[in-house]
């Protein structure tokens, strides 16, 4: 098997605006092999989730993506919808943040959770529902055997979430995208939900792209890690060390944010200035350049190139070259 | 779920007392398929303009006829045309509905421009345009009420199919594998079929209002079938000599129409699903 399982190149997504198109993805390369796990970590409205719907080929209607998304070698960028539609749900499953929005409040669970394998597979009602109930044994949904004919408002979040993972496993897909499957749960949940999740890729060998906002979660769920800001990708490098040593003055300032147990009473919790800029208003250069303390006239001046910060890694700022090494930090 | 239904039917007079005037209406319409009290269209001149009595309960109208007869009749005239123009034009609107919410792009706004342009014609334009063409007869006034309601189900159904089409489960859909026909037939359609129901009911009551305004004016159901609007015609020559002739279409009329809105006001209830929730 030649070549990552997940090769982007350049990928861009524009957006309709009233000043014409933007691009809420600018140029992002990534590469997943089979059995991989990679996170993507940024704040609301960094491009994470259109690159997600990017990958699967579900971008709203009004957007375009542009550049290359080879999946096993298949190009899937201007791939027409019915083909995309033999891939979703059978090589490529996704699981979506909101697990009380994303089940159809009209259908029972068992319906949900085969609809790949009915799909892509045929199933007839009969062993579809015999399998809705091994998958959902197997997300360790409780009672799941009386529970095939429960609607999703009978479900807890975390449930619900389960029945998601389920049907996202249905056909065995080689890659899992899970756009922020923890956000809309609670504290203890996301660790079960996580850990679930971990458990079903190591076990069925499948590559996962996770994405979420969370750091910590991050560190302890994928092997690497793509921190995005202003639609690129800012900084990358496998997940514990881009934790423990960020390079990127941006992703310094994300892990210096992270609130603390036992911080001393009273100590602020630091922030980034500014705020993330609306779409398109992007400053020149670095997208980062307005909330950074390091800024120089040069990171305006254009895109900042990857910079090898360290064996594997690389961050997207001037400054920590040779020639604009910080003063003192 | 049976008797949540009895439990939300009590908190629902009006929704029975609508059932109630509707089951009227349909064991009319059942009543005259088996029986009426006299033939309906049998003139009997000399026995005219009588007032209600033991042989006639209702009397009889200017040619003879027997008015309880006749009501009797007009109820299944009024029944067909409103099923057969309320049934096409449900079918057909909701099919362009949900086509252009999942088609989208200029499919979409051409077929909502038709039907912005199908609204703006009041079904009575529409039939006498049909009636110019084709001549007048319950066929007309069919295909007139269908048209509007065409236009009415196209709407209502492309806004409901929008909405269910931005949310969650139907993205989630997707990224299993299905197509977008087939999230219109298994997620779409289940999502708004109670607005469309309760859509139903209304149009209905205003497709009856309309057969009657179109027999009323000679465009609907000709002579000598019975109708409520026919009735309402032939009541109006003799309007100083029996005033009460358009008495009895006109109610007949007025219950049908009260009961169907009931029904569509309760339906909307007992059909929300926030509501079913709350159970």
């Amino acid at each position: 098997m030649a070549g990552p399982l997940l090769q982007v190149r350049g990928l861009r997504v524009s957006l309709p605006s009233a000043r014409g198109p933007v691009d809420a993805v600018r140029g992002i390369d990534l590469d997943l092999a089979r059995g991989r796990t990679l996170g993507l970590i940024g704040e609301s409205g960094c491009g994470k989730s259109m690159t997600a719907l990017a990958l699967m080929g579900l971008l709203p209607d009004a957007a375009r993506a542009s550049g290359s998304i080879r999946f096993d070698g298949q190009e899937l960028v201007g791939l027409d919808d019915a083909a995309m539609c033999r891939l979703r749900g059978r090589r490529i499953a996704m699981v979506f943040q909101e697990p009380m929005t994303a089940l159809d409040p009209l259908q029972p669970l068992w319906r949900t959770v085969s609809q790949p394998l009915r799909i892509h597979r045929g199933l007839d009602a009969r062993s579809a529902r015999a399998e809705a109930q091994r998958l959902l044994d197997r997300v360790q949904l409780p009672q799941a055997a009386q529970r095939l004919d429960a609607r999703p408002h009978q479900l807890s979040g975390g449930q619900r979430q389960r029945v998601m993972i389920a049907a996202a496993l249905a056909c065995g897909p080689e890659l899992l995208i899970a756009d922020e499957p923890t956000t809309a749960l609670d504290a203890t949940l996301q660790r079960e939900i996580l850990a679930l999740i971990g458990t079903l890729v190591t076990d069925s060998g499948m590559a996962l792209l996770l994405i979420s906002h969370d750091l910590d979660l991050m560190a302890r769920s994928v092997e690497r890690v793509m921190v995005m800001y202003g639609g690129t990708v800012v900084e990358e490098g496998p997940g514990a060390q881009v934790l423990a040593a960020p390079a990127h003055p941006y992703t310094r300032g994300l892990v210096g944010a992270r609130p603390r147990l036992g911080a001393a009473r009273g100590a602020r919790l630091a922030t980034i200035p500014g705020r993330v800029p609306a779409l398109g208003d992007w400053p020149a250069g670095c997208p980062f350049a307005d909330r950074c303390g390091w800024v120089v006239d040069a990171c305006r001046a254009g895109m900042p190139a990857p910079v090898g910060v360290g064996v594997d890694r690389a961050a997207r700022c001037i400054r920590l070259t040779s020639a604009h090494t910080p003063d003192s930090r | 779920m049976g008797s949540a239904m009895t439990t939300a039917m009590r908190r629902h007079p009006s929704f029975v007392a609508g059932c109630g005037l509707v089951g009227l209406w349909l064991a009319a319409v059942l009543l005259s398929l088996a029986w009426t009290p006299y033939p309906p269209t049998e003139i009997d001149v000399p026995n005219r303009l009588l007032l209600p009595s033991a042989a006639h309960w209702l009397g009889t109208d200017s040619l003879g006829r027997d008015i309880a007869s006749l009501l009797i009749v007009g109820a299944r005239t009024s029944l067909l045309v409103g099923v057969a123009a309320v049934g096409l034009g449900a079918l057909l609107g909701t099919a362009i509905g949900v086509l252009g919410a999942a088609r989208r792009g200029w499919l979409d706004a051409l077929l909502m421009r038709v039907a912005d342009f199908g609204f703006a014609f009041p079904a009575l334009l529409t039939a006498l345009m049909l009636a110019a063409l084709a001549g007048p007869g319950a066929a007309t006034a069919v295909a007139a009420i269908a048209v509007f309601n065409t236009a009415v189900f196209a709407r209502i159904s492309r806004s409901a199919a929008g909405a269910v089409w931005s949310r969650d489960f139907v993205l989630a859909a997707r990224a299993c594998g299905r197509g977008r026909w087939q999230v219109t037939v298994d997620h779409v359609l289940p999502n708004i079929a109670a607005p469309l129901i309760v859509q139903a009911t209304i149009q209905f009551a205003v497709a009856i209002l309309a057969e009657a305004a179109l027999s009323y004016l000679g465009l609907g159901v000709r002579p000598p079938q019975p109708s409520w609007g026919r009735m309402l015609n032939e009541a109006q020559e003799m309007m100083f000599q029996a005033p009460q002739l358009a008495l009895y279409p006109g109610v007949a009329i007025a219950l049908a129409v009260l009961g169907l809105n009931l029904v569509g006001d309760g339906l909307r209830d007992l059909l929300d699903p926030r509501l079913v929730r709350e159970r």
